[in-house]
């Protein structure tokens, strides 16, 4: 029981930080029906940033912002000046350029700061608390939740609420009216960029801590994971990538607990071909009428 | 405005055999064309060294999987970030079916032909399983899934390392060159030629396809499901058929990699080489198997062409020591993008976009 | 349509032509003066395979320029027989797909003399038949694998690191005579390193003296569940057969589990300056930690074998920072060089390949080379480290053992001293 326990709090702390990694990618697929494959190599290179800064200043916390306006600021320049010039009638046209900008940011980290591990700090201590001789959660692994929890609040709030996040819905699902409405479509898709960038940006900033340390290639494998959260949990619902972020981080740490780490690649397939096989949408899919 | 697209292709299918009654029959045709660029590559063979011999044979390996993801995903519009687990489908078939040989003494080289045709054949079935998901399954949701599948494939091999022998692989016995070339024959020519056959014949037969009620099913389902349905298409039995002609060439092509290398690891079948393959189709030219050669070939020769031009810059060691390797890669990447912006059709529209400009240029050149 | 057939056979016909004119006159077999491949009056040229890039280039990306650094530090002082050495290193990026592509362009284009060195368990042993056929001496290939030992089936190809079991056997004899009585258990790599180690340990221990056996795949970097496992077993001594980023997770999570066994880990995963600089502030975890190791203590600098590589890493390879990595890819040029000078002023690449079958060498290494005829792996042993106040140091006796199930003996050679130039003589 309390091995079990253990490994359903161990797998929901990593399962927080793919919830907010398939949150980013929710957000671009949202703004722009893109999956980014370069959220995971901007990412990284927001949390290079971070290390420079808090490495010249000695502050975490003015690391941690630095990555957070450099994931938005990448997010709006990759948007600018990659994307926007990518012929997107073919919908592969921007993954393959996304494959590129992979290629290109992690071979830029690879020569600025070596293809070695650096050591990634974390802001709380990472020891967990006993509660009556179990380990449960660290105040690191609060820390998560709580950024988590905060993002997809700020998220919701923002898209619900506010004036630029309905223009931002408008021009993402209705773009041809909304400019005929006013709305700046193609600033709104650039503010998704950032703001998915940014997002990713904070999730690399709470994983890398928690994984072998900064490295050019350190999201690839969370990449992996997130996507397959965000897949799902739908694409389209920031619900479902919390809830599918958190499945999928539940699901690593009893695979890996109970039966072996090799069995997680099948694992994870086989409740992606059940969660798909019935839902193919995935699981928060909003109801559409049938097609034909 | 769709509809009446699937309609026309419906319509065209009807009047080809009429068509066809004027010229060759179509299987002709590319037969000959596969023969003509067999005697070129034979002709080649001799002038080019063994290892630029063997860089061909790879593209042609290569190519085998490409116009397979061509067909899948340039005609039939299904996205498939899994062939590199076909690959490696066939790639392991292959090694298991030619140990199996080896083991029983049966060494003729003539049984690699059986080998080859059991990998397609093993790699078909793996293929239909994941097809029938997959055709219930649209865009990322497909992607996420392939993605799983491409996942899953490499690490079969460790989890079940009795068989497979895990992360380091099976040998691959392969029987040299026939006696009867000679026996300084290189044996990376014998190896472009045993590749050239297999992927010309996987060629011909996918070209065929194309080319037939299948080939305008496919289409008619990629541009729009609705109409290709009204038309009387089946839709999911279509993107089976398509998922499996697929796999069928991309489990050759794995069969013919592991050939070439006379091993097999799952290294070398990773998520990278499907997002590779990916990539190679659409550079080279989405929707078309000319694309599909390109695609293949830069895949061999990108990576070999950035890292030459690398070396012609001399850096002192402690550049050298962050440039090597990282260097090629930001160059790739770099062209991966250009060409993507510059030419939204990969290669082979590039190509079809200067052929048109130049007829129009002058219209009576054309016979 | 029918004249793109005709066109198509006029092609075919003309290429078939063609054809018989080229087919004639290649294909020439060596003659017996042919030149030996890569080796001239003034130049030797030798290659490599190396991941500079990609997930597992961390650390071993150093590797190659430090051999290189100890060729250039070699070429300035005369060169071999009068030959300078060429090194070409080439970026497989981990990838066994690579590594076909990569080593056949060395061999069949760059006409490189040897492949030294080249990295990886799956890399290397996709290429291990092809080397073969075409006879290029596959010298000190970086892996602990039993595969390169296998004179009668791959004449040409020598280890070089000790094999992982015999690691696992020196590292278990430690503990059951320095640690009798305490629970005992083990975290691998899910591969041969990690089973090869595991059956050195057990050889040692007994399968019922390993009390829990976990598995990591690189592909997943929480190892939370494997060492939360070891805690609920109340282990007190883990043995790792670890990568050194896998070093440093597993040393990492235990501290946050309130979980602080002995560590005992083997070569591969053992270099401190690799594990302190990915733990950061949490370096002082590593205090205690015993390792393995057979090459000099990067740390060491009243070893006359360090200030030698220290030296030339900062005058050849632009004083990048030294670590055990730095000291491995020295070494290995130290041992090429010195076989070169055995083989002589006529090398051939039989010359080189029965050189290092005659054996006998010793340089910076504290553990026994066992180049023999019939015995093509590379060290044999390794003695224990122990990270004291931030350091790592070397302590007590070295050990050699070998892969099956003979003892753990004390190897008592004394260690030699580099010469005064640094560069092996004939």
């Amino acid at each position: 029981m309390d091995r079990f326990l253990f490994l359903t709090l161990d797998g929901l702390s990593r399962g927080a930080v793919y919830a907010a990694f398939a949150l980013a990618l929710v957000l671009i697929w949202r703004a722009g029906r893109i999956v980014n494959f370069a959220q995971g190599a901007m990412a990284v290179a927001a949390a290079y940033v971070a290390y420079s800064v808090t490495a010249a200043t000695g502050s975490y916390w003015l690391g941690f912002g630095a990555a957070l306006l450099a994931g938005l600021l990448l997010g709006a320049v990759v948007d600018v000046a990659v994307m926007r010039l990518v012929d997107h009638r073919s919908p592969l046209n921007p993954v393959i350029v996304a494959l590129g900008l992979v290629l290109l940011i992690q071979a830029v980290l690879g020569m600025v700061y070596g293809n070695e591990y650096l050591p990634a700090r974390a802001p709380f201590s990472r020891t967990a608390l006993t509660v009556g001789g179990t380990a449960v959660l660290s105040p690191y692994d609060l820390f998560v939740f709580a950024t988590v929890g905060v993002v997809g609040a700020a998220l919701v709030w923002i898209f619900t609420r506010t004036a630029i996040g309905l223009r931002m819905r408008a021009a993402a699902f209705a773009p041809e009216v909304s400019r005929l409405l006013g709305v700046n479509v193609g600033g709104m898709l650039t503010l998704g960029w950032a703001l998915a960038s940014g997002v990713g940006a904070l999730a690399a900033m709470l994983v890398i801590p928690t994984g072998l340390g900064l490295h050019p290639y350190a999201m690839d494998l969370v990449f992996v994971s997130a996507f397959t959260a965000a897949v799902l949990g739908g694409l389209d619902s920031p619900p479902g990538a919390v809830v599918g972020g958190l499945g999928v981080g539940l699901l690593l740490s009893y695979v890996s607990g109970y039966a072996g780490g090799d069995l997680i690649p099948l694992a994870v397939l086989a409740l992606l071909l059940t969660v798909l096989l019935l839902r193919p949408g995935g699981l928060f899919a909003p109801v559409t009428a049938r097609r034909v | 405005m769709s509809a009446t697209r699937a309609a026309a292709s419906v319509r065209a299918a009807a009047v080809d055999p009429a068509r066809r009654g004027r010229s060759l029959p179509t299987v002709v045709r590319h037969l000959v064309v596969a023969a003509g660029v067999a005697l070129l590559v034979l002709m080649v063979s001799y002038q080019l060294d063994s290892f630029r011999n063997f860089q061909l044979a790879t593209v042609a390996a290569y190519l085998c999987a490409t116009a397979g993801l061509t067909v899948l995903t340039g005609l039939c519009g299904q996205l498939s970030l899994g062939h590199g687990a076909l690959m490696a489908t066939g790639a392991y078939t292959l090694a298991l079916v030619q140990n199996a040989f080896a083991e029983r003494g049966l060494t003729a080289g003539g049984l690699l032909v059986v080998s080859l045709v059991v990998a397609a054949l093993a790699t078909v079935v793996v293929g239909a399983v994941v097809g029938v998901a997959a055709a219930r399954l649209r865009g990322p949701y497909l992607a996420g899934l392939t993605l799983a599948v491409a996942v899953v494939v490499p690490a079969l091999t460790v989890t079940f390392d009795g068989v497979f022998n895990g992360e380091q692989g099976l040998a691959v016995p392969v029987a040299p060159a026939p006696a009867g070339l000679g026996s300084y024959f290189p044996h990376e020519r014998w190896q472009l030629w045993v590749a050239t056959v297999a992927t010309l014949l996987c060629l011909v037969l996918l070209a065929n396809l194309v080319r037939s009620r299948y080939g305008r099913s496919f289409r008619a389902v990629r541009d729009d499901e609705v109409a290709a349905r009204l038309a009387g298409i089946h839709v999911a039995r279509t993107q089976v058929v398509a998922f499996v002609i697929s796999a069928g060439s991309a489990g050759l092509g794995g069969a013919l990699l592991a050939v070439l290398a006379q091993s097999v690891s799952p290294g070398a079948f990773g998520l990278t080489l499907s997002l590779f393959l990916l990539m190679a189709v659409v550079i080279g030219g989405l929707g078309r198997l000319a694309g599909a050669a390109w695609g293949a070939f830069l895949l061999v020769a990108l990576p070999d062409l950035t890292h030459s031009l690398t070396n012609l810059f001399t850096l002192s060691p402690a550049a050298a020591q962050r440039l090597e390797g990282n260097l090629p890669l930001a160059i790739f990447g770099s062209t991966l993008i250009a060409v993507m912006i510059a030419a939204p059709g990969g290669v082979q529209g590039l190509l079809s976009r200067l052929v048109r400009a130049l007829r129009a240029r002058w219209p009576a050149g054309r016979s | 349509m029918r004249s793109t057939t005709r066109r198509g056979l006029v092609i075919a016909t003309t290429l078939t032509l063609l054809l018989t004119s080229t087919a004639c006159g290649s294909d020439d077999g060596p003659g017996s003066g042919a030149p030996v491949p890569g080796v001239t009056d003034t130049e030797i040229v030798v290659g490599t395979h190396m991941p500079l890039t990609g997930p597992a280039s961390a650390g071993y990306s150093k590797i190659a320029p430090a051999t290189k650094a100890y060729f250039d530090y070699v070429n300035a002082n005369g060169g071999v027989h009068g030959r300078k050495i060429t090194y070409k290193v080439m970026d497989d990026g981990y990838n066994p797909a690579t590594t076909q592509q990569v080593v056949r362009q060395l061999v069949l284009q760059d006409k490189v003399f040897a492949i030294l060195n080249g990295l990886g368990t799956p890399t290397h042993t996709g290429v291990l038949d092809f080397l073969h056929t075409n006879r290029v001496p596959d010298l000190f290939v970086a892996s602990g694998s039993r595969s390169w030992d296998q004179p009668d089936r791959y004449p040409n190809t020598f280890g070089f690191n000790p094999d992982y079991t015999v690691e696992g056997k020196i590292l278990a004899n430690h503990v059951k005579t320095t640690m009798p009585g305490r629970t005992v258990c083990f975290l691998g790599q899910d591969d041969d390193f990690g089973r090869d180690a595991l059956a050195g340990v057990e050889t040692v221990l007994g399968a019922d003296g390993v009390a829990a056996r976990q598995t990591y795949v690189t592909s997943n970097t929480n190892v939370a569940p494997q060492i939360g496992a070891f805690k609920a077993a109340g282990c007190e001594v883990v043995i790792l057969a670890t990568v050194p980023g896998f070093t440093a997770l597993s040393v990492g999570t235990a501290a946050r589990l309130d979980f602080r066994p002995q560590w005992v880990v083997s070569n591969v995963g053992a270099d401190l300056p690799t594990l302190s600089r990915q733990l950061g502030e949490a370096a002082a975890l590593l205090e205690g930690l015993i390792g393995l190791n057979y090459l000099p203590m990067q740390g060491d600098s009243d070893d006359p074998w360090i200030q030698l590589f220290t030296k030339v890493n900062a005058e050849h390879n632009g004083g990048a920072e030294f670590d055990g990595n730095t000291v491995y890819g020295m070494a290995v040029g130290y041992l090429f060089v010195q076989v070169l000078q055995a083989a002589g002023k006529d090398l051939t690449r039989e010359s080189l390949v029965e050189a290092v079958g005659r054996g006998g060498y010793q340089g910076p290494g504290v553990a026994p080379l066992r180049f023999s005829a019939t015995d093509h792996s590379g060290y044999g042993g390794g003695r224990l480290s122990r990270v004291e106040g931030g350091e790592q140091r070397y302590f007590g006796p070295t050990y050699e053992t070998d892969e099956s199930d003979g003892p753990v003996n004390e190897y008592t050679a004394p260690p030699v001293a580099p010469p005064a130039n640094g560069v092996p003589s004939a």
